[in-house]
């Protein structure tokens, strides 16, 4: 081959790169043949404690609900796994009807009018959809209730800086709203699990002509109403529950949806349906000139690769558990979250300090500090909640899904009873 | 590919919600072992949950007749330019699915979570050796996501020294489209540079733009036209020389492997994009990961977590000057382990390998074409070639003619159009995994389709023909959009 390129070594072909910085060391390790990488990856991965292994009750944004195996085994499909962006939609027709599919299930559970086909994750599909809102009313002030996950906060934060949007927090107990303020961020449930009074915030966010702007968990929308029914502007939401394992975090994928008059000012993809010239119907990526490749510096996002394989695997879980699976997930952890609840208050020197509905998590006040309760539960192999006594004097968030069974239930109840004052 | 789906109106291409029988589950699930508890107020409820209702068996054959529409690396060559479509080994998907991984919650005490702190540790002293950085954070998902969190860096650098009017960001004409846009993001204006005759940055024009508002520069190395930038040591000190930071789009990496360290070049910042360079699998459009690499400068304003050890333990930690965080947690883990295991597989001398095999075959599809495609900047190139349909163009056939012909002979089209500065572009990534007879086939088929253009232009011109749909009316799809299933239409 360097022959029929018209070098006499591959050396000549690095030429540009100046001498004095061409073909630096590396300390990287030797390579390992697959057998001893495997090897090498379980030793490292047998060194973490992980639910399943361990009971486990927490969640605070990310959640494990049972995965069936039709999900992965379709979303390890290489057709799907090993192609990209759908730029050429005459060979992409799999991918781009999936994306349509997903935007119509996003639709549905949130209760819109138009999604797209994806964002990273939930915070940053909510960080984009407060800028969006920026730019549809163009007001350049964020107020964020103060029960939205802190994390969610921050990323908001992160997001608003750079074009100088303010973002302030707003207690929930007294939402007050200027002229200046763009949107009201609230999530549902919130942080702690509870739902918020979103009719009471609609009609306080579009009395300031501000947008209603939220983030669900959308395991709860088989069960509560949608955002959309409390007349949401902007809806967001996690979609790691549906079918996607912890991994520590990531890949998930944020869902994204709004009121269809303000389609053009989405960021992301979106996938629309056609017709090819002899009449059949097909799918093809659309409204691309509110994108970063065609618009530049002037488009509604930088959002480029996303999470569309995740966004696969949502789309198959639902379509999987369909509408009596997603009912059903929903009331089996809302009855498992609330017999837990119930079981814990009744112990000694525990009590739930928030009041209000809650969906799968809920706070628990304990009697002593709660990192130190959940070194006591880590002994008896259980993954206890997270510390929220930041936020709730000796507070711990926990999360009951359809994964923990009665007899974990009990067991969780039975270690805390053994934690004293 | 098969032929699966021809007629218009075909059954198999029906939307799930029009296969939706009312009764039909596709999953099994538990009874409820806990009383049941009190229900609340009907008001809160929902009414109506218009999902689909499909068995499992039904599930699997419309998704899988979907994924036989797709072409794939798996199944096709794919030479799409900037994406460094390669073949990703397959170990890397089962190491990602191990319990230990796979099942981790992100929130769990760091003294639970070891053996993945220690992986992500590793990953970032293996990227921080391979460009040359100090710093390294793996938080961001995506190359235009790294993207924003270094403008954000380069933002929070000037305002901490009281420098906050440094507004302007230079973006030559030859970088990716996402560098504006993220530099818009992070509050920035943006300059375009323009290239000279050679396709490298034009030097006068920077000089004359190199002013005490400058913020700094995005610099994709090699650029999208697949060449290395000669000057790019000097470009760095005539920016750093204004008060300004250089970024570096390392999207494409590949071609740098072992070859070049972008810190030793003076670059101040960098991503790298995880599912390009080191091998996870593109998944249609994500997952993938970004990390943002960092010389001394910019490292304390790195965005939150990253890893830290301390004697024989890792931690997440929180860079001093840290921008915040960029997402729920810590990046997209599965792909973190998805890179780690690639580096691992090649060690330090398989990566000089990738870099040799991409510049070597990306060099022979160039000298093998150029006296059909015009070459619009005659020398060598380095992971990728850009060529145009100049020639074809005067016969009346577009360079998306030629895309959309190769698809008919099973080829993946390049990117096309891109990058603007470049009439009727082709840009070929042929990547190091390909073999030379596949690079000779897809050679015969471009020099074929140029004899097509000739002979038979309304071929070409018709293309494809052999795919399940041909050409989208993609003005309708824009001016009236269809993007969801609606209960009417039943």
């Amino acid at each position: 081959m360097l022959r029929a390129i018209g070098v006499a070594s591959a050396e000549e072909l690095f030429q540009d790169i100046p001498q004095r910085f061409r073909n630096p060391p590396l300390r990287l390790p030797s390579p390992l043949s697959e057998l001893e990488l495997r090897q090498e990856m379980e030793a490292l991965a047998e060194r973490d404690l992980y639910p399943g292994k361990y009971a486990s009750f927490l969640g605070a944004g990310a959640y494990r609900h049972f995965i069936p195996a039709v999900v992965w085994a379709i979303a390890s499909r290489g057709e799907f796994l090993t192609s990209y962006t759908p730029y050429q939609p005459e060979v992409s027709q799999g991918t781009l009807q999936v994306a349509y599919e997903f935007q119509s299930a996003v639709c549905e559970l949130l209760g819109m009018e138009a999604a797209n086909a994806g964002m990273y994750d939930g915070p940053t599909a909510l960080a984009e959809a407060a800028l969006m809102a920026c730019r549809v009313t163009h007001r350049y002030r964020v107020a964020v209730l103060d029960t939205v996950s802190p994390t969610y906060r921050e990323v908001l934060e992160t997001y608003a800086r750079g074009q100088e949007i303010e973002v302030r927090q707003v207690p929930q107990k007294a939402v007050r709203l200027d002229a200046e303020t763009a949107c009201l961020v609230a999530q549902h449930p919130n942080f702690f699990g509870y739902l918020e009074e979103l009719d009471a915030l609609s009609v306080a966010a579009h009395k300031a002509g501000a947008l209603l702007v939220t983030s669900v968990d959308p395991t709860a929308m088989g069960l509560f109403k949608p955002p959309g029914a409390f007349g949401a502007d902007i809806a967001t939401a996690e979609g790691q529950p549906l079918g996607i394992p912890l991994s520590f975090g990531g890949p998930y994928v944020g869902l994204f949806a709004s009121r269809q008059e303000h389609l053009r000012q989405m960021p992301g993809r979106i996938v629309g349906r056609t017709r090819d010239g002899q009449g059949r119907t097909g799918y093809v990526l659309t409204l691309q000139t509110r994108e970063q490749h065609i618009r530049r510096e002037r488009a509604t996002s930088n959002i480029c690769t996303s999470e569309a394989l995740v966004a696969l695997a949502c789309t198959v879980y639902v379509a999987a558990l369909g509408k009596q699976g997603m009912q059903r997930v929903a009331e089996l952890c809302y009855h498992k979250a609330h017999y837990a609840a119930s079981e814990i208050a009744k112990l000694p020197g525990y009590s739930l300090p928030l009041s209000g509905t809650f969906f799968q998590e809920f706070v628990v006040r304990c009697p002593s500090p709660p990192a130190k309760v959940n070194e006591h539960l880590l002994e008896r192999r259980i993954i206890g909640g997270l510390d929220v006594s930041d936020q709730v004097p000796q507070g711990m968030l926990l999360c009951v899904t359809e994964m923990n069974s009665r007899k974990e239930i009990d067991a969780l109840v039975s270690a805390l009873a053994e934690v004293k004052g | 590919m098969e032929k699966v789906w021809q007629e218009p109106g075909d059954s198999r291409r029906h939307l799930l919600m029009e296969r939706s029988v009312a009764g039909r589950v596709g999953c099994s699930l538990p009874g409820l072992d806990v009383p049941e508890q009190p229900m609340p107020s009907a008001g809160l409820l929902r009414e109506e949950l218009r999902l689909p209702e499909v068995t499992e068996p039904e599930v699997v054959r419309y998704f899988t007749l979907l994924s036989q529409l797709n072409f794939s690396v798996d199944t096709h060559f794919y030479p799409l330019g900037s994406c460094t479509m390669k073949y990703n080994p397959k170990v890397g998907e089962a190491v990602a699915s191990l319990p230990g991984f796979a099942q981790l919650h992100p929130r769990q005490p760091d003294a639970t979570t070891q053996g993945a702190l220690e992986l992500m540790h590793r990953l970032q002293t293996s990227l921080a050796d391979i460009t040359g950085m100090t710093g390294v954070s793996l938080a961001p998902m995506a190359g235009a996501h790294g993207e924003l969190a270094g403008t954000l860096m380069v933002r929070a650098y000037h305002h901490s020294r009281g420098e906050a009017h440094r507004k302007k960001v230079l973006v030559p004409d030859s970088a990716h489209g996402t560098n504006p846009a993220s530099a818009a993001m992070g509050g920035f204006h943006v300059v375009a540079i323009p290239s000279d005759r050679q396709g490298n940055m034009d030097l006068e024009a920077l000089r004359k733009e190199a002013t005490a508002d400058l913020a700094g520069m995005m610099f994709t190395l090699p650029n999208t036209l697949g060449l290395f930038d000669p000057n790019v040591a000097e470009i760095c000190d005539i920016v750093h020389q204004a008060g300004g930071m250089v970024y570096c789009d390392g999207a494409n990496m590949n071609a740098l492997l072992g070859r070049v360290k972008l810190g030793e070049l003076g670059f101040d910042v960098a991503h790298l994009n995880l599912h390009k360079t080191f091998s996870t699998p593109h998944g249609g459009g994500g997952p993938g990961a970004g990390p943002v690499c960092a010389g001394p400068t910019l490292s304390p304003f790195l965005p939150s977590p990253v890893v830290l050890k301390e004697g024989s333990r890792h931690k997440l930690g929180r860079p001093p000057k840290s921008i915040g965080k960029l997402g729920g947690f810590h990046g997209n883990f599965g792909v973190l382990v998805r890179a780690l295991a690639y580096i691992s597989l090649l060690g330090g001398q398989g990566m000089r390998e990738i870099s040799l095999n991409a510049v070597i075959n990306a060099n022979y599809l160039l000298s093998r074409l150029k006296d059909v495609y015009h070459l619009p900047y005659d020398r060598r190139c380095m992971h990728e070639v850009v060529l145009c349909a100049r020639n074809q163009r005067a016969v009346g056939v577009k360079g998306l003619d030629v895309a959309k012909r190769l698809l008919d002979y099973g080829f993946h089209a390049p990117t096309m159009y891109f990058p603007l500065i470049v009439e009727e572009a082709l840009m070929v990534e042929p990547t190091e995994t390909e073999s030379r007879e596949t690079l000779d086939a897809f050679i015969q088929a471009l020099r074929e389709i140029d004899r097509e253009a000739r002979e038979n232009p309304d071929l070409v011109r018709g293309a494809p023909h052999s795919t399940p749909i041909s050409r989208l009316d993609e003005a309708t799809a824009a001016r009236h959009p269809d993007l969801r299933w609606r209960a009417q239409e039943q």
